[in-house]
């Protein structure tokens, strides 16, 4: 029996995968959890470059596999070090995509690797028995999902950024279904009855693949992408795996179906946190299905001015700040901090109420305000927020909208009915700043603006926010 | 009938690892508190670079003189090293901003 260490290499890899997924999803031990998955991927990697060996034959070509390595390492730690920290979601999508497309490249090289001997005997019936039914299924598995993967990753990327608009037109989703049912079938075709005559069709399926991910990624909302790239991400996974079939290579295999459960699992989680289900979010219906019957709002607004909100804001007991997607756009969670600091030394009691989904991902605020030194111990979650907002004074809302509108709770009609929101109407005053009246992504007006307790702080963020603390100071 | 139990007997040990690796998959993080979702995210995504063993392999055996078919494979392994460098980097810039302040 050949003694091979690959085999141990993978087991350990395989292991570290799943006690890093662990470790990962509780606070105390997630980084630690990172890097444990990271040493079993460094342990996999290097025992896959130096110990494999198929038929005796060890692996060549050395120089252009180490010259990727090092190309990738260097780029892919630059471009994670360099990003700011309001973009992480998009560099997630950006590697999410590279993933998926190398899991396509694979598939197509293995097929022409494949289909080379047919060519070059001239003869599909010469070689038709050399192709096996499997693992043709297993190559288009793979190169279709992770095509689609990698398209996908890179329209969310594009959104991300605001590079690329939302695009919907009638009859998409069943332009979609179609598009996918024929790459299915012409893959299906292919598997059984691939032959010289009809061999090139498989790029057509790469190309209608890239097509697909592209309109299916399209019609949904910039505010979903986390929700997409989460799924995308577990797309990816099951690519991976596919390789893993290919190559009979169980740490491929474990790690791919094991990121593909995990995946679709978080995703579900995150939809459940926005109270909408998966199909509801992949339709893209929000804001363009519910329209009619909502309540329509009525009345005014006021504004308050900076000294005003200053005074009111010293001079309170407690005072809780609602951060959200403004506030990420604005870059300004380093003043936001300042201003917390400022108040606390006049003893007032400042803390922050989070709602899952406020900023551009799921836990995205609690990782923007912990950049800026933001004690962990003052950021509440949802409930305990909403617990407090009673004996709060002041409630400062900074670029947040649909996550703090009562309609979600009062009107049946409004396409957020049933999201649970904070509950910041039970606070004596409630500053909201924003850049304008312009309704939040859900394209609904929010009530909370008009009540008499409210009043309206216009202007960037930061901007704002500095001339608040400039002024606080000056009291 | 026939080709599916063949298919299935000769491949029982990979869909066994399926399988499991299914239920473990959602076991495991089934009880992540929503602040973790992006960084469990970006780690998971971290790990499913592990697709770049397949692009070593497949460069590995790539005949010297196959120009196109070895740029293609140092293309894939340029892709899925980002994958997993990039990934795991990242994730680790958003952990530590979590680390408890004292």
């Amino acid at each position: 029996m050949e003694i091979n260490l690959l085999t141990l290499c993978y087991l350990l890899g395989s292991v570290s995968f799943i006690v890093g997924l662990k470790m990962l999803s509780h606070p105390d031990t997630a980084r630690k959890g990172n890097w444990v998955a990271a040493a079993g991927m460094a342990i996999a990697i290097l025992g896959t470059i130096f110990l494999y060996s198929k038929d005796g034959v060890k692996l060549a070509n050395y120089g252009w596999i180490f010259g990727g390595l090092a190309v990738g390492t260097i780029a892919g730690t630059l471009a994670a070090k360099k990003v700011k920290m309001t973009s992480m979601p998009e560099m997630v999508s950006l590697f999410n995509g590279m993933g998926g497309a190398c899991a396509a490249l694979i598939s197509i090289i293995e097929f022409q690797h494949l289909t080379h001997p047919m060519l070059v005997q001239d003869n599909m019936y010469a070689a038709a028995g050399s192709l096996d039914g499997a693992t043709l299924l297993i190559i288009f598995a793979g190169l279709i999902i992770g095509t689609i993967s990698f398209a996908g990753s890179m329209i969310a990327w594009g959104k991300l950024n605001g590079s690329v608009k939302d695009l919907a037109f009638n009859g998409q989703q069943i332009a979609n279904n179609i598009l996918l049912l024929a790459i299915i079938g012409v893959a299906a075709y292919l598997t059984y009855n691939i032959s010289i005559t009809n061999y090139y069709w498989f790029y057509f399926i790469t190309a209608a693949a890239v097509l697909y991910g592209v309109l299916f990624v399209l019609p949904i909302g910039g505010a979903d992408m986390p929700v997409v790239i989460s799924l995308l991400n577990s797309f990816t996974g099951v690519a991976a795996a596919c390789g893993g079939f290919l190559y009979d290579n169980q740490v491929m295999l474990t790690g791919g179906i094991l990121v593909g459960a995990a995946g679709t699992l978080l995703t579900i989680l995150m939809c459940k946190a926005m109270n909408r289900s998966l199909m509801n979010v992949l339709l893209g219906s929000f804001g363009i299905t519910a329209k009619g019957e909502q309540q329509a709002i009525t009345g005014s607004f006021k504004e308050i001015s900076i000294s005003d909100a200053a005074v009111c804001m010293s001079y309170a007991t407690k005072v809780m700040i609602v951060p959200g997607y403004g506030l990420a756009v604005a870059q300004a969670q380093h003043i936001c901090h300042e201003l917390e600091q400022l108040l606390e030394e006049k003893g007032v009691e400042v803390k922050y109420a989070i709602h899952p989904v406020a900023g551009r991902m799921p836990g995205h605020m609690n990782v923007l305000l912990a950049e800026a030194d933001v004690n962990y111990d003052s950021l509440l979650e949802m409930e305990d927020a909403n617990n407090e907002f009673k004996t709060t004074d002041v409630v400062l809302i900074l670029g947040a909208n649909d996550v703090v509108n009562p309609a979600a709770k009062t009107d049946p009609a409004s396409p957020i009915y049933g999201m649970p929101i904070l509950e910041v109407e039970q606070a004596k005053t409630v500053i909201v700043n924003k850049r304008s009246m312009k309704p939040g992504y859900a394209g609904i007006e929010n009530a909370l603006f008009f009540q008499p307790k409210t009043s309206m702080l216009f202007g960037d963020a930061k901007a704002a926010l500095q001339k608040l603390v400039a002024e606080i100071k000056a009291i | 009938m026939n080709t599916f139990l063949a298919f299935l007997q000769e491949h029982i040990q990979i869909i066994y690892i399926v399988i499991l690796s299914i239920f473990l998959g959602i076991e495991v993080i089934g009880r992540v508190p929503s602040v973790l979702h992006t960084p469990l995210m970006s780690g998971a995504n971290a790990i499913h670079g592990v697709v770049i063993i397949g692009a070593i392999i497949v460069m590995g055996q790539v005949s010297s003189d196959d120009i196109p078919a070895l740029i293609i494979g140092f293309l894939a392994v340029v892709l899925g090293t980002l994958n997993v460098v990039g990934g795991f980097v990242v994730t680790d810039r958003m952990l530590e901003m979590f680390k408890k302040k004292k």
